[in-house]
């Protein structure tokens, strides 16, 4: 595992840091180049509310390496309030509960472990909505920030 | 008390120069329980314990004292409504830090957004280095040195495996942010603390569970350091047992604090709010402070709450508050303890032992 990558994605893990397209208000998670809708390249930095939705899961029983000790887990695609779609592992779910469509909120959690002796890797997740909304939260961003779905998943 | 402190002649009670409050509060408890009655089906054979806890908490394979403390910070962060970058200095007391040598307040600083302009480290000192973090706090804050400072008591106990500590060694707590007075929801009225060399509980460097001295952790220990500093804080305000509606004890289990409640002069429905301990078990440094967000989830404008930690080696911080009227509008803004604890997932013996990693697999 190599320790500057993961230093680097710090306030992408921890904080869901993204960017806001400043052409056509796009907003952008993780971060990339060029805006997925209008190809700007001028960004302001956006933290996200971690608020969103299950869009689709599914269960992994063959971890990939680095991941053994949790399985089986969630693995879903959450639609933000914010409009971009993230791949990210559920925490706190039972199979009979999770769905689509599940009301969920980002939580830092850790991602993995370097072995006995390497370093910790933490990152978000997300769980089921655990705090009310308040009602300024419920109100989604206007129409025109939200990325369609096609493309998000394309991306 | 076989051993009574020696006395002063006049306790003056901490005090910082200008006034200091909690600007929010935030609670933590991962959802997983561990009855009581299962450590003693498999290390007894029986199902009941002297102890007066019937279940306690216990972290998932992902969490630990980082992500516990981040979830805690964020939730009074919440209640405060400020923004995070006005923090000056994040401590994290515990005695299960992830890291022998890396701080864990750097990831939590870095999480809530303190970063860089802030201090953090790790604190130390059993049960209480969460409220020697929030003694700390109140100077830096009292001094005007900061405007906050988030202090942070989190853990997650390690009980060696059959021991009488596995039935109780719980994890969770609870992060308290300090500002000015003007804005808080509860006012600081004053701290005082004691503090001796007692062998009560140690873990030495490189030792997975902690050692203690059996029957040696009551009398000259607890109780002793415990009544000392609330009877010598409570003298030197001029108040009473009476004065209090609550008092928060740290909680190794039930029947201590609620023993040294009754030494002290207050009545069982003063201790009832914060009394966790039979819920969620004994979360160490933890412990007193989730109590102490139970309280806040309750308290009425006016209130007074005495808070009393212990912790092994041994020593004790007594804090005083009043709740202002600004608690009830703000105390929403975040899961309540209570929301925490209620949310459960029963575990038996098995799962507990894979999700603490008791379980060699090289
Ligand atoms: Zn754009």
């Amino acid at each position: 595992m190599e320790v500057s990558r993961n230093w680097r994605l710090q306030s992408q893990r921890y904080r869901m840091e993204g960017l806001r397209c400043e052409q056509c208000g796009t907003v952008i998670f993780p971060a990339r180049a060029h805006c997925p809708q209008c190809a700007g390249e001028s960004f302001a930095s956006l933290a996200l509310r971690g608020l969103g939705e299950v869009y689709s899961f599914t269960q992994v029983h063959d971890a990939p390496a680095g991941f053994e000790h949790d399985a089986p887990f969630f693995l879903a695609l959450v639609r933000l309030d914010e409009g971009p779609l993230v791949t990210a592992q559920l925490t706190d779910v039972e199979r009979e509960t999770v769905h689509i469509g599940m009301p969920v909120e980002m939580v830092t959690r850790k991602l993995r472990e370097d072995g006995e002796r390497g370093m910790l890797v933490y990152g978000y997740k997300f769980r089921p909505l655990l705090r009310q909304r308040r009602p300024d939260e419920a109100v989604a961003l206007p129409a025109r920030v939200r990325v369609p779905a096609t493309e998000a998943v394309a991306a | 008390m076989n051993q009574p402190m020696p006395t002063q002649a006049e306790i003056k009670p901490m005090l910082p120069v200008l006034p200091v409050g909690v600007a929010g509060y935030g609670a933590y408890v991962p959802r997983f329980r561990l009855p009581a009655a299962e450590v003693a089906r498999v290390w007894t054979g029986n199902t009941g314990n002297s102890l007066a806890v019937t279940e306690k908490a216990v972290a998932g394979l992902d969490e630990d004292v980082v992500t516990m403390s981040i979830e805690a910070a964020r939730n009074a962060i919440a209640r405060a409504e400020i923004d995070p970058v006005d923090i000056r200095a994040v401590w994290v007391g515990s005695e299960s830090h992830p890291y022998a040598v890396k701080p864990t307040a750097t990831i939590v600083a870095e999480a809530i957004g303190a970063v860089p302009h802030t201090q953090a480290a790790d604190w130390q000192f059993a049960c209480k280095a969460g409220t020697e973090a929030i003694q700390a706090g109140i100077g830096l804050v009292g001094s005007g040195m900061a405007r906050y400072v988030v202090a942070i008591g989190m853990d997650t106990a390690q009980g060696r495996p059959g021991d009488a500590l596995e039935y109780t060694a719980g994890a969770g707590g609870a992060a308290i942010l300090l500002g000015p007075a003007a804005e808080s929801l509860a006012v600081i009225e004053g701290s005082h603390s004691v503090v001796t060399d007692t062998p009560d509980f140690w873990r030495r460097q490189h030792e997975r569970y902690p050692e203690h001295g059996q029957r040696f952790t009551g009398e000259p220990a607890y109780f002793r350091h415990v009544t000392t500093a609330a009877s010598e804080l409570m003298q030197g305000l001029g108040t009473t047992a009476g004065d209090y509606a609550h008092v928060v004890f740290h909680q190794p289990n039930a029947k201590f604090p609620q023993r040294a409640g009754q030494l002290l002069g207050f009545k069982p429905e003063q201790l009832e709010a914060g009394l966790l301990a039979p819920f969620i078990g004994n979360t160490y440094a933890g412990s007193a402070l989730l109590g102490l967000t139970a309280v806040f989830d309750k308290a009425a404008a006016g209130e007074r709450v005495l808070l009393v930690s212990f912790g092994s080696g041994a020593g004790s911080d007594a804090i005083a508050f009043r709740v202002t009227a600004r608690m009830q509008a703000q105390r929403d803004l975040a899961p309540s303890t209570a929301t925490y604890i209620a949310r459960r997932t029963q575990i038996d013996y098995a799962l507990y032992a894979r999700y603490r990693g008791k379980l060699a697999l090289q």
